[in-house]
């Protein structure tokens, strides 16, 4: 009996296998034309003036040519607009992590007068389509006085929506047992210590999502640092600074080249590396 | 079963303090907390969208204090815009086009990828993700180039073939299907991750079992994994109308919503009355927006109710 579902499973098991690797030639034939482009790009910002012409869609440059790159930095202001999009990514993602788990904490462990309103309204603004706002966004800054500041940028991407963040939070620190927060209170911990030294350390994994999700959401937007920059290109993000370079320098597509790689690789490294808390972020508006 | 859901019930109801008594204690922290995202939701995100609704009856062009109420003049002067009717039709067109083709072909990938069978699944997922994450502006203002009819390398290697060159960008009854192109290309990973995130709450003993029976692999597949997603159609293609309707990036980088007008989405036509004309227009380029959104709640509202009947037949088979 055994001897005959052994030999019956034997090819069968094989056969299977076969099919997976067939299966896999198929799937990769097709995700190597996928990335093929973002491949393209990188080889081109290596090659010369001359060969990006003639060389096609070929992948290996004849020679290394690295110029580029300090062209692109030196004289097309590249490493100003790296600098920019730096320090309105981080910011960004500060403000969102800081607002979204401040918010997400009490409405996930308090029942307060109000909450049902809060929650309510976070919902419904969620159905409103963002890139509408901007008129009144522009509006608001430049009544405030910070349009053309780095404090008014990184407010208009941080300041809007995130209602997915808000939402995580609020799910993970309303299943936390009561028993932590008690403990953190028979130690003496005040409301702010329980959330900064006990509270927010353990949403770690929440963090890491809404913080993945903002930093790759914000270093590509184009939208708002284009309308923020018109009267101070000093201020330009890589997304915005790759328009003026083509204004520019209309011939140079090897410096362009080099300009989207620079601005590509770090919003492609963050992603690779944590790209489990990019894809839960993702999931999450599937599954809710 | 009882024992586990009413113990932590009962607990609460004698060690922890009432929620009320909890909240009144901690009352100003409690709005301290929620002070940001009330401030910042509520300046950046609720007031925005009145604010909208507000400047759609002024004639106002942006500069200056004169904005004098208009009625309804701004939305009578879309209808009887000719434009303002060509962007709908192209970004309609869009929709139509791209989003069914996303929705399905990601399901067939999804399904293949989630193979088990299947080695270095990690790797081809990640590479499908990829171009989703990659700047929209810049795979805009980098294809400009790829697809140059002059020099791009796309027509250099079409050349050696001995076709072309073709003008993908510059031919206006080209340059649409090029702009659909590149972005199916770039957005095809995201509609894939929802569908990867659909099949894993597909539970694994519910196959075994069915394999145990006897089910072949069409089998299960039609009468387990099917039935299964199809509550989930309706969200995703939801999720996927939602994105392609904010198409700004790539229209604006790749050919700024021409040539004469053959890729003028509506976002781009808002951008353009708002900021790129000597004389903008934020009233009238507000009442367009108004529409827009209206257009997005009526388009994902019928998609909504469209596959859930397509979902309660797939369920009923």
């Amino acid at each position: 009996m055994t001897g005959t579902t052994m030999t019956r499973n034997q090819p069968l098991r094989g056969r299977r296998r076969t099919a997976g690797w067939v299966q896999f030639a198929v799937l990769a034939v097709l995700a190597l034309a996928w990335v093929y482009p973002l491949l393209w790009i990188f080889a081109a910002s290596l090659k010369d003036d001359a060969s990006i012409f003639t060389d096609g869609l070929g992948l290996i440059p004849q020679q290394w040519n690295w110029q580029n790159y300090a062209e692109a930095w030196q004289t097309a202001g590249f490493a100003r607009y790296t600098l920019n999009s730096l320090v309105v990514t981080t910011g960004s993602v500060v403000v969102v992590v800081l607002r979204c788990a401040t918010a997400g904490y009490v409405l996930g462990r308090y029942g307060f007068r109000g909450r049902r309103v809060v929650l309510g309204v976070l919902l419904a603004a969620s159905f409103i389509p963002t890139g509408l706002a901007i008129i009144p966004i522009v509006q608001l800054s430049t009544e405030l006085g910070i349009l053309d500041s780095t404090i008014g940028l990184i407010l208009a991407l941080s300041a809007g929506g995130n209602v997915a963040g808000v939402l995580l939070y609020t799910g993970f620190f309303a299943q936390i047992p009561d028993e932590l927060e008690q403990a953190a209170h028979v130690d003496g911990a005040g409301f702010l210590r329980t959330f900064f030294s006990v509270m927010l350390p353990l949403s770690g994994p929440i963090t890491a999502t809404v913080a993945v999700v903002t930093f790759i959401g914000t270093w590509s937007n184009f939208f708002v640092p284009l309308v923020f920059t018109f009267s101070d290109p000093d201020k330009r993000t890589l997304a915005v600074g790759m328009l003026a370079f083509q204004g520019t320098n209309s011939t140079d597509w090897t410096g362009l080249a080099a300009g989207a790689t620079m601005s590509l690789v770090p919003v492609l490294l963050v992603f690779v590396l944590l790209q489990r808390y990019f894809v839960e972020g993702i999931a999450g508006a599937v599954k809710s | 079963m009882t024992l586990v859901s009413t113990a932590p019930a009962r607990r609460a109801a004698t060690t922890r303090p009432p929620e009320q008594a909890r909240s009144r204690r901690h009352g100003p922290w409690i709005w301290l907390f929620l002070l940001p995202t009330i401030v910042l939701f509520g300046a950046y995100t609720v007031w925005p969208a009145l604010a909208s609704i507000w400047y759609s009856f002024l004639s106002w062009s942006g500069y200056g204090p004169e904005r004098p109420f208009a009625g309804w003049a701004n939305y009578q002067l879309a209808f009887s815009d000719p434009l303002f009717w060509k962007s709908i039709g192209v970004t309609l067109l869009i929709i139509v086009v791209t989003v069914p083709l996303r929705v399905l072909l990601a399901l067939v990938l999804a399904i293949f990828l989630n193979d088990p069978r299947l080695p270095f699944a990690r790797v081809l997922r990640t590479a499908f993700f990829v171009p989703v994450v990659a700047t929209t502006a810049i795979i805009g203002i980098v294809m400009n180039f790829v697809l140059d009819p002059a020099g791009g390398p796309v027509n250099h290697v079409l050349g050696n073939l001995g076709i072309g060159p073709v003008d993908f960008l510059g031919d206006s009854s080209a340059a649409l299907w090029t702009v659909m192109g590149v972005h199916f290309w770039k957005w095809l990973g995201l509609t894939l991750m929802y569908w990867l995130a659909a099949l894993q709450t597909i539970p694994n003993d519910v196959q075994e079992a069915a394999r145990v029976d006897g089910a072949t692999a069409r089998q299960r597949f039609t009468h387990i994994t099917l039935p299964m997603l199809a509550p989930f159609v309706a969200i995703i293609t939801m999720l996927t109308i939602v994105e392609t309707m904010q198409i700004f990036d790539l229209v604006q980088t790749m050919t700024g919503g021409g040539p004469f007008f053959s890729t003028l989405v509506t976002e781009v036509y808002i951008y353009q009355q708002a900021f790129e004309t000597a004389k903008p227009e934020y009233g009238y380029a507000s009442a367009v927006g108004v529409l827009l959104g209206v257009l997005t709640l009526v388009v994902v509202g019928a998609a909504a109710i469209v596959s859930r009947l397509i979902g309660r037949k797939g369920a009923v088979q």
